[in-house]
């Protein structure tokens, strides 16, 4: 780690204030930050502390009946909390299925957003060629080892996956992340959070520099709702392929479904297609299946990861069912 | 007696509290931090390094370059490479070190690490898996064997299998990073290290450094797991040792866990080309097998993992080699469960296809070719009694019965399937003494290391047992090259060498106590602390009295374990009229979610014949964690080898997979066969630690051709493979 | 409350250890872990991977297993830390200590003191109730030796034993 300043914002407006300064990082949980720092991936002169910000670690239930996670909650916190488990099971899941207990006392579930890929290209100790660490270095992996790589929205410039878990199922959800600024705040839709390489391969978000996340809001509940991780290893691994589902039932019959893919585009991946054309179906008929697998035409599997294909048909139709109640 | 009893472990209360020390927890007043920096490329040429930028950071001392290096003295084996790093500008790795930063703090010597520049005129190099093929020099025994004519044999077998397993370089990553603590006082040096041989430490150290072995000492009392990646001496324990003596500070260098990636070894990838052939009645008639594999530029490392066919089954024509790729790559070396511990996997996989082939039940199969002798040689086992083994792990698996359980489980597919273990018996010479002193306490001492496997639990019941004491009575003090030169904590040869070695030295002091109370050689017995007459010992009087009436403070036993022809190394018990090896035989039972890839382990039975358990509390410990490391390689593990960049992809436990606490839902059995092995050791005690991890991966695998219909032949068996 | 202008100062802060309070000087690159392990010697706490990636590190910060290798010591200021030598009272071993010498719970011990650290907050914070649970809950602790099986025995044994006390 190369030397920073550390300071410890009590005020959101004094954490705006630091972190407006060239070369500022906030820090939340700090398990994404110091890794980082560690590998070179950023080398902040000013350490923003934001960790102890008052009112920002609570879940809250909005006036409108939905709910409003401060951007500071740890993510154990957030999932085990009453009304995350009761209406919005999702995003529980997803939660509890991310790293680790230990991690999950320590990082937030705003940081938890901003998290980077895992591309081990990206995350080597030494620099590869990789635009997301230099700009027009090459992306090493789009010829390389690709297995844990997109197969949606990539381009030749960077392959890469977001691998967020609860961002899959903040995407179902249709949250909406809340953010403060030095020139004022806004609401971004969680399916717009991040962005595809096509834009900038090095860019991961729409945040800009020294803008601060204080809030995820949650509209209305989603009770049936669940989520799968698939791994080789059973906990404490990211996932080769996730899927988050949202249903409105009529009687056994889908009126909505909303459908999400982790871990196989630069950000969570929505089904809008498949979506459509669920409405009417039973989960698990020859229809829905049908509708499902029209999502995957056009997925653009890379030399090493076809199987991502045929793992998330399977895991979106699994989900589902789960979803709905079905055995 | 207390051979034989589950006893807890006496290191328990120090590794529960945090007080055991491992070699980076010595602490050590005034010492630098180190910081390796590494070749970025796999081959080239260093021309220039520039420290300067690391200087200025504050808290940076040195910045020490292959310039500021002594001249090594000429290294072999026990040390891991000949070719030591930092003695001139070629890179050989990607990884190899370059240069070492020297701070006073850790966060000034990593901080300094990334701001040293290198200069570097890269080369062409060869990746792994495009190297130069070549047949190896015998290191560990000739690279080929021949027994009758198994050409011809397999082209005359009535039911032939030709097919080629494979599987991936991996990393031990025990928990514990290797680290090295280098103090030196005048021409003396003290290494606080984490090894599984301190005897190895010294000897090289030494050689490198041109000192005497005598000026070297090292102390290693707990290691935190080692799997082989601590066994032979790796470059940065000799750089450790020099960086303090050009320093002239005490330096502390603990590896990252990246940097274990290409500083210590690594299992080799390897390709298994098995043939076999069979006749009707499914007697083998051939057994062929080749294994090839990487290793480094400048030495050949071979893994014989060929030694599974020549000692597995009865066949009157066995073909093996052994193959080379030598490459640009880090020195691979030995792996928990080495030799075996691969080749099974090719041989038991290609077993059990060609059991299916044949029709015969897999355990039947095996049965048919049951080897009453050695295949290779002929000789008589020195103890085996697989076929106990194989029936009892049956039963308590419901083998005979799997066809009338239910093969499905909600979305999961179950399937069965088991495999044949076996290990060879590597034995290495050692000494122990056993100190009795006045005021009754006991001490045995030898200089071997406890990495876990059980050596702090049975060395004193061995003792204990001789000297009618309760174990806990007994101190053991090892760790330290200082004391009686133990024998190595690796190749699963501790209980033997080691346990025989301690076992005399009690014998001896019990002899030497005996001599001093005027007892007759031979008729010595000791019990509940007193030393008296066989048959005669309610006249015995206590061991403190014998000593203080004879006027003497303490007595010192000495024992050695020796090998025939004083050899400093015997495989299988080569030279002697008996094969030594262990048996066993491991059935799991598999879960394969088909449309989702996933494949789980629901219940594992290990049953094994492997000589006298001295404890059955750590044994099965042994066992238990064999199997799950065997599951490890069956299902998950990969060091991804990145060919064009010439580099190990992901150097952490992020990117590469070993189990978790989930992935080992189901109940683990273990049983060992009642046995006594007078050949392998006085105890009648074999080896054990790496036996449980052999087999696994092949039972693995034949669990999911039977859930699935799919035969997977390539490691590790992942949801890619079967979704 | 702490703060730089320039990098390379050093922050004053104060961390309470295993009861006792630490007022030091520091600089900000110092994780809570190389604190512990470099500056106080407490080195029960072991290092693994330093990312995060294996839980050697596990201790308690303010009541809750964390790791840390993933803390910077001054974001424990005005904090309270347990590491696995204040767990213990004197001489009198915690429950789970001396499930995990019962049940067999380690090999080489070098995960052990997160092992230990981290089961002691699985009960507490009542995800012991299965096997199944305790294995997801302490999945976030690898052990090479692979003492699993062992380790789910001595947290089952150790939560029905406090339980038992009440
Ligand atoms: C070994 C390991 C395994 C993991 N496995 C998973 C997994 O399976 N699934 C998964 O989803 N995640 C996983 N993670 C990632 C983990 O969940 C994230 O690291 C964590 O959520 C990040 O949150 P944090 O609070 O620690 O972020 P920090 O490290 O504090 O911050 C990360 C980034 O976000 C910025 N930031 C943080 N908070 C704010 C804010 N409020 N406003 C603006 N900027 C902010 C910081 O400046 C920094 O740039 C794993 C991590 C590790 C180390
Ligand atoms: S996929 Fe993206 S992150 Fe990975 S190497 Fe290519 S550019 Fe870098
Ligand atoms: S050392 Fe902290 S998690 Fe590995
Ligand atoms: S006991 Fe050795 S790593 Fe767990």
């Amino acid at each position: 780690m190369h030397p920073f300043a550390y300071t410890r914002a009590a005020t959101i407006a004094e954490a705006l204030a630091v972190g407006a300064q060239a070369a500022a990082a906030y820090l939340a949980g700090g398990t994404e930050l110091l890794n980082w720092m560690r590998l070179g991936i950023a080398v902040p002169q000013h350490v923003v502390d934001i960790s102890r910000l008052a009112d920002l670690d609570r879940v809250e239930p909005l006036p409108d009946g939905g709910l409003r996670i401060g951007a500071l909650t740890r993510l154990n916190d957030a999932a085990q909390c009453t009304e995350v488990v009761r209406d919005y099971p999702v995003l529980s899941q997803a939660i509890l299925k991310a790293a680790s207990a230990q991690l999950r006392n320590l990082a937030t579930v705003g940081g938890n957003l901003l998290q980077r890929t895992r591309c081990p290209y990206f995350r080597a100790e030494e620099l590869l060629p990789c635009n997301k660490r230099v700009a027009g270095s090459g992306c090493a992996a789009r010829e390389g080892l690709n297995d844990r790589h997109a197969i949606f929205g990539w381009t030749d410039a960077c392959v890469a996956v977001q691998p967020s878990d609860p961002a899959v199922a903040l995407a179902v959800l249709d949250a909406v992340i809340v953010t403060e600024a030095a020139g004022g705040g806004r609401r971004i839709p969680a399916r717009e959070f991040h962005t595809l390489p096509a834009d900038d391969p090095a860019s991961d978000n729409v945040l800009v520099p020294g803008e601060l996340i204080v809030a995820i809001e949650l509209p209305a509940p989603a009770p049936r709702s669940a989520y799968l991780k698939l791994r080789e290893r059973e906990s404490y691994e990211y996932a080769i392929v996730s899927v988050a589902v949202a249903l409105d039932l009529d009687a056994d019959l889908i009126r909505r479904a909303r459908i999400a893919l982790g871990s196989v585009a630069h950000r969570p991946w929505r089904l809008d297609e498949a979506e459509r054309r669920l409405v009417g179906c039973r989960p698990g008929s020859p229809e829905a299946i049908e509708a499902a697998a029209a999502a995957f035409t056009d997925a653009r599997p890379l030399a090493h990861n076809a199987h991502k294909v045929a793992m998330a048909k399977n895991a979106v139709l699994r989900t589902l069912r789960t979803a709905a109640g079905m055995p | 007696m207390s051979i034989g009893e589950p006893l807890p472990r006496p290191d328990g209360r120090d590794k529960v509290t945090g007080r055991a020390r491992y070699a980076a927890d010595q602490e050590v007043a005034g010492l630098l931090h180190a910081a390796l920096v590494g070749a970025p490329t796999p081959s080239g040429t260093v021309t220039a390094i520039d420290g300067r930028e690391a200087l200025a950071t504050a808290g940076v001392a040195r910045v020490l370059t292959a310039a500021d290096m002594p001249r090594f003295g000429p290294v072999a084996p026990p040390s891991a490479v000949s070719k030591l790093p930092m003695q001139d500008g070629t890179i050989r790795h990607e990884g190899q070190p370059v240069a070492i930063v020297l701070a006073e703090t850790l966060e000034a010597a990593e901080c300094g690490a990334g701001l040293v520049r290198l200069t570097i005129e890269p080369a062409p190099f060869r990746p792994q898996g495009g190297g130069e093929v070549a047949v190896p020099p015998g290191i560990y025994g000739p690279v080929t064997f021949t027994k009758g004519d198994p050409d011809a044999a397999f082209l005359a077998a009535e039911h032939q299998h030709i097919a080629e397993y494979r599987q991936p370089s991996r990393h031990h990553n025990p928990m514990e990073p290797s680290a090295t603590i280098a103090v030196w006082e005048g021409e003396n040096l003290t290494l606080y290290d984490s090894v599984q041989h301190g005897y190895s430490v010294q000897a090289i150290v030494a050689a490198a450094l041109n000192i005497r072995p005598e000026r070297v000492r090292v102390i290693s009392p707990h290691t935190g797991g080692g799997f082989g990646a601590k066994g032979f001496v790796w470059p940065h324990e000799i750089l450790t040792a020099a960086a303090a003596r050009v320093a002239r500070r005490p330096v502390k260098l603990a590896l990252s866990r990246a940097q274990m990636y290409a500083n210590v070894g690594f299992q080799p990838n390897m390709v298994h080309r098995m043939a076999l052939g069979a006749g009707r009645n499914g007697r083998l008639t051939a057994i062929k097998h080749e294994v090839e594999h990487v290793t480094a530029l400048s030495d050949d490392f071979v893994e014989m993992a060929t030694a599974a066919s020549r000692g597995t089954y009865a066949s009157p024509a066995i073909f093996t080699a052994q193959k080379v790729e030598r490459a640009n790559v880090n020195m691979p070396t030995a792996m928990r469960a080495p030799w075996e511990g691969p080749g099974l996997w090719g041989l038991e996989s290609a077993i059990d296809e060609l059991a299916h082939a044949v029709g015969q039940d897999p355990l039947d199969f095996r049965l048919a070719n049951y080897a009453e002798t050695d295949p290779a040689t002929g000789k008589p086992w020195s103890s085996k009694k697989l076929r106990e083994a194989y029936e009892e792990g049956a039963r308590l698996f419901g083998w005979r019965e799997r066809a009338g359980r239910p093969k499905r489980d909600g979305p999961w597919t179950l399937g069965f399937g088991m495999a044949t273990c076996s290990m060879g018996a590597f034995r290495f010479p050692s000494q122990a003494q056993v100190r009795i002193k006045a005021d009754g306490s006991v001490t045995v001492e030898t200089g071997c290391h406890d990495i876990g496997t059980g050596t702090l639990t049975i060395f004193p019941q061995i003792a204990a047992d001789v000297l009618g004491l309760p174990p806990d009575k007994v101190e053991l003090i090892m760790g330290d090259t200082r004391l009686p030169q133990g024998g190595p904590t690796y190749g699963s040869s501790s209980t033997m060498g080691v346990g025989a070695s301690v076992l005399r030295a009690a014998e001896n002091a019990r002899e030497l106590l005996g001599r001093l109370a005027n007892l007759p050689a031979g008729e010595v017995v000791m019990k509940d602390g007193r030393i008296g007459r066989r048959g005669g010992l309610g006249a015995g009087v206590p061991i403190g009295d014998a000593l203080r009436t004879a006027g003497v403070g303490e007595v010192v036993g000495k024992g050695r374990f020796t090998l025939p022809g004083d050899a400093p190394f015997n495989a299988d018990g080569e030279g002697t009229p008996h094969t030594i090896r262990t048996f066993g035989a491991v059935f799991i039972e598999v879960g394969v979610d088909c449309e989702l890839g996933l494949l789980r382990l629901r219940r594992a039975v290990g049953s094994y014949s492997a000589g006298r358990v001295i404890n059955p509390r750590t044994a099965r410990a042994q066992m238990t964690g064999g199997i799950i490391w065997g599951w490890g390689m069956a299902a998950m593990e990969a060091s991804p080898y990145e060919k064009k960049l010439g580099r190990w992809l992901s150097k952490n436990l992020a990117g590469v997979a070993i189990p978790v606490n989930a992935d080992i839902a189901g109940d683990i059995q273990i049983h060992f066969v009642d046995e006594f092995d007078p050949h392998a050791s006085p105890l009648g005690a074999k080896g054990i630690g790496e036996l449980g991890a052999t087999g696994v991966a092949a039972a693995v695998a034949s669990a999911v051709f039977d859930a699935t219909g799919k035969r997977i032949r390539e490691l590790p068996i992942t949801p890619g493979k079967l979704v | 409350m702490p703060d730089g202008s320039r990098s390379g100062a050093e922050y004053s802060l104060r961390i309470r250890v295993n009861g006792t309070d630490h007022a030091v000087s520091l600089d900000p690159r110092v994780t809570l872990l190389d604190f512990l392990r470099e500056r106080l010697h407490l080195t029960g706490t072991k290092k693994g991977c330093n990312f995060g990636e294996c839980g050697a590190c596990t201790l308690h910060l303010d009541g809750r297993r964390v790791n840390a290798c993933m803390v910077l010591a001054v974001q424990a200021d005005g904090r309270e830390v347990t590491t696995i030598e204040g767990l213990a009272e004197a001489d009198r071993l915690h429950p789970v200590q001396q499930a995990f010498i019962d049940a067999d719970g380690f090999q080489c011990g070098f995960c052990t003191p997160g092992q230990v650290m981290s089961a002691v907050a699985c009960i507490a914070e009542g995800h012991a109730g299965s096997d199944a649970e305790i294995r997801e809950w302490m999945s976030g602790n690898l052990c090479r030796c692979s003492a699993y099986p062992q380790i789910v025995d001595a947290v089952r044994a150790a939560a029905a034993a406090m339980a038992g006390k009440g």
